[in-house]
C-alpha cells in the first residue's frame, strides 16, 4: 500500500530523514515512536506531500508520489491526515469544516455530502455539534471532528501526527478510542504516538525512530518487551 | 471677525456637486485599489525572488514616494502617453488606486500571513489545490483580520483624495480654492471643506465598525 524507499528529507543543511525504507500493507496499523526531534511528523508529512522530499521515493498503490506526473492534489484526498493542533477551520461550522472537501474537491453533490457527514458526526458520537462552531468544542471533540472531516474524503490511508499531545488527559480516551474503531474497521494506519498503550493494543507494528533512522522495527510486544538495539533500549525506558 | 454664510449658499450647490466626486473617485479608487492590492500582495509573497520582486519594487516606489509627486506624474506623464491628453478624473481615479494597492498589498500579505500555517496544510492535506486553499479557508479568515486596517487605509485614501483637486478634479477642494480665488476669502470655503470631510470620515469609520462587528459575531 505504501512503499518508502531511501526517503531523505533535509531543511537547509539540517539532514532530518537519511536513510528511510519501510513499507506498510493494506489493513495495517503501523505505529511510530521516537524521542522528540528525530523526524516522525517530518516523515509522516513527506507521505502525503505536506513537506517536498529530498532524495528517495515514495509509492503509494504502487504510484510513485514524487513523480513530476503525479497530481499530488489527487493522492491527498486518499491520505487522510489528523494533526496535533487539530487545524479546524475556525471560521466553518463543524458539519461545513466535513462536508467542504467533498463538495469542492471531490464534486459530490451538497446533500449527499451533508448526509454523508452527519453519519460521521454520529460514528464519533458528535451528531448534536453539527452546527456548532469549532472554537465552542472542547480538544476531544475537535479531534474527533478533523477525524470525521478526513474521513469524509473516503481515504484509504490515514495518517495521525501525535492526535493525543494537544489534549487534557481526561480526553485522551476518546480519541483513541475513535482511532481503535476504525483500526477494527480494517483502515491503513500509521501513528505517530506517545501511547504506548495503544501500540501495544492497536498496533500491528511499532517503528522506532532515532536520528533520521528506523533504528528497529517489530510487532509491538516483541519491540517493547525485547527491544535489540541499545537506543531503543534508552528510549523505552524513559517513556514506559 | 465676520463670516459670511451667504457666500457658503453661494456655493453650496458645488460643494454638493464636489462631494459626489469625491465620494465617486474615493470609491473607485478603494475598489480598483484593493483589487490591485490583493494582487500585489499575492504576487510579494510568491516563493521565487526573482519574481516577487516587481511587486516588491512597486510597494517601495508607492510607498517610499509623497502622493502629490506620484499623481503628477500620472497626470502630466502616464495619462498623455496613454490617451494623448491630460484627464484629470483619470489621473485622479488611477493615482488613487495604485497608491492605495501598495499600502493594500502589505495590508493583505500581513493579514493571509497572520493565518496559522495548520490551515493551509489541513486544506491541501484534503485535496484541495493551493487556490481553492485560498479561495475557501485562508482568504475568508485572512480578510477578517485585514477589516480594521483596510478601513483605516480607506479613510487616509477618501482625505488624499483631496490633493487631486490640483490636477483639477472638481472635488470638495476644488471649489474651496475657486471658492477662495473668486471672494477672497478663507474660512469659509476651507471650514466647509473640512466639515464635509469631516462628516464623510466619520460616516464611512461608522459603517466600518458596524462591518467589524457583524462579521465579529458571525
Ligand atoms: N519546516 C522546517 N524547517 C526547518 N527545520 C524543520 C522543519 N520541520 C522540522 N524541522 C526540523 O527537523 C527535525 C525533526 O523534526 P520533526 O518535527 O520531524 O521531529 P519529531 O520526531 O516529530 O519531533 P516531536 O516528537 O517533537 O514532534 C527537527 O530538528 C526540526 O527542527
Ligand atoms: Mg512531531
Amino acid at each position: 500500500m505504501i512503499k518508502v524507499e531511501k526517503l531523505k528529507k533535509s531543511f537547509g543543511a539540517n539532514e532530518v530523514l537519511k536513510d528511510i525504507n519501510a513499507s506498510i500493507k493494506q489493513q495495517e496499523v503501523v505505529v511510530v515512536i521516537g524521542p522528540s526531534g528525530s523526524g516522525k511528523s517530518t516523515f509522516l508529512r513527506c507521505l502525503n506531500l505536506l513537506e517536498s522530499i529530498t532524495g528517495g521515493h515514495v509509492f503509494i498503490e504502487g504510484i510513485d508520489i514524487t513523480a513530476k506526473t503525479t497530481d499530488i492534489n489527487k493522492i491527498r484526498a486518499e491520505v487522510g491526515m489528523v494533526f496535533q493542533q487539530f487545524n479546524l477551520f475556525p471560521h466553518k461550522t463543524v458539519l461545513d469544516n466535513i462536508m467542504l472537501s467533498p463538495i469542492k474537491v471531490k464534486k459530490i453533490d451538497p446533500a449527499k455530502a451533508k448526509e454523508k457527514a452527519l453519519e460521521l458526526l454520529r460514528k464519533v458520537g458528535l451528531e448534536e455539534k453539527a452546527d456548532a462552531f469549532p472554537d465552542s468544542l472542547s480538544g476531544g471533540q475537535k479531534q474527533r471532528v478533523a477525524i470525521a472531516r478526513a474521513l469524509a474524503m473516503e481515504p484509504k490511508i490515514m495518517l495521525f501526527d501525535e492526535p493525543t499531545s494537544a489534549l487534557d488527559p481526561e480526553m485522551v480516551g476518546e480519541v483513541l478510542e475513535v482511532m481503535k474503531q476504525l483500526a477494527k474497521e480494517g483502515m491503513t494506519m500509521v501513528v505517530v504516538t506517545h501511547e504506548m498503550g495503544f501500540a501495544r493494543e492497536v498496533g500491528d507494528r511499532v517503528l522506532f525512530m532515532d536520528g533520521g533512522y528506523i533504528v528497529e522495527e517489530n510487532v509491538p510486544h516483541e519491540l517493547f518487551d525485547n527491544p535489540q538495539h541499545e537506543r531503543t533500549k534508552a528510549f523505552l525506558s524513559k517513556v514506559l | 471677525m465676520d463670516f459670511r454664510f451667504e457666500l457658503i449658499m453661494d456655493y453650496l450647490p458645488f460643494f454638493l456637486r464636489g462631494t459626489l466626486y469625491t465620494i465617486g473617485i474615493s470609491l473607485l479608487g478603494i475598489l480598483f485599489g484593493t483589487i490591485l492590492g490583493l494582487l500585489i500582495g499575492l504576487g510579494k509573497m510568491m516563493k521565487n525572488k526573482i519574481l516577487a520582486f516587481p511587486f516588491l519594487l512597486y510597494i517601495s516606489f508607492f510607498r517610499g514616494t509623497p502622493f502629490i509627486v506620484q499623481i503628477f506624474i500620472i497626470h502630466f506623464g502616464v495619462v498623455p502617453a496613454i490617451i494623448g491628453t491630460t484627464n484629470g478624473i483619470a489621473a485622479g481615479i488611477i493615482g488613487l488606486s495604485l497608491n492605495a494597492a501598495a499600502y493594500i498589498a502589505e495590508i493583505f500579505r500581513a493579514g493571509i500571513q497572520s493565518i496559522d500555517r495548520g490551515q493551509m496544510e489541513a486544506a491541501r492535506s484534503l485535496g484541495m489545490n493551493h487556490v481553492q486553499a485560498m479561495r475557501y479557508i485562508i482568504l475568508p479568515q485572512a480578510f477578517k483580520r485585514m477589516i480594521p486596517p483596510l478601513g483605516n487605509e480607506f479613510i487616509v485614501l477618501l482625505k488624499e483624495s483631496a490633493i487631486t483637486a490640483l490636477v483639477a478634479v472638481p472635488e470638495i477642494m476644488y471649489w474651496g480654492r475657486a471658492f477662495q480665488g473668486q471672494y477672497y476669502r478663507v474660512w469659509e470655503p476651507y471650514l466647509t471643506a473640512a466639515f464635509i470631510y469631516f462628516i464623510l470620515t466619520l460616516t464611512l469609520s461608522y459603517l466600518l465598525s458596524r462591518l467589524e462587528k457583524r462579521l465579529a459575531t458571525e
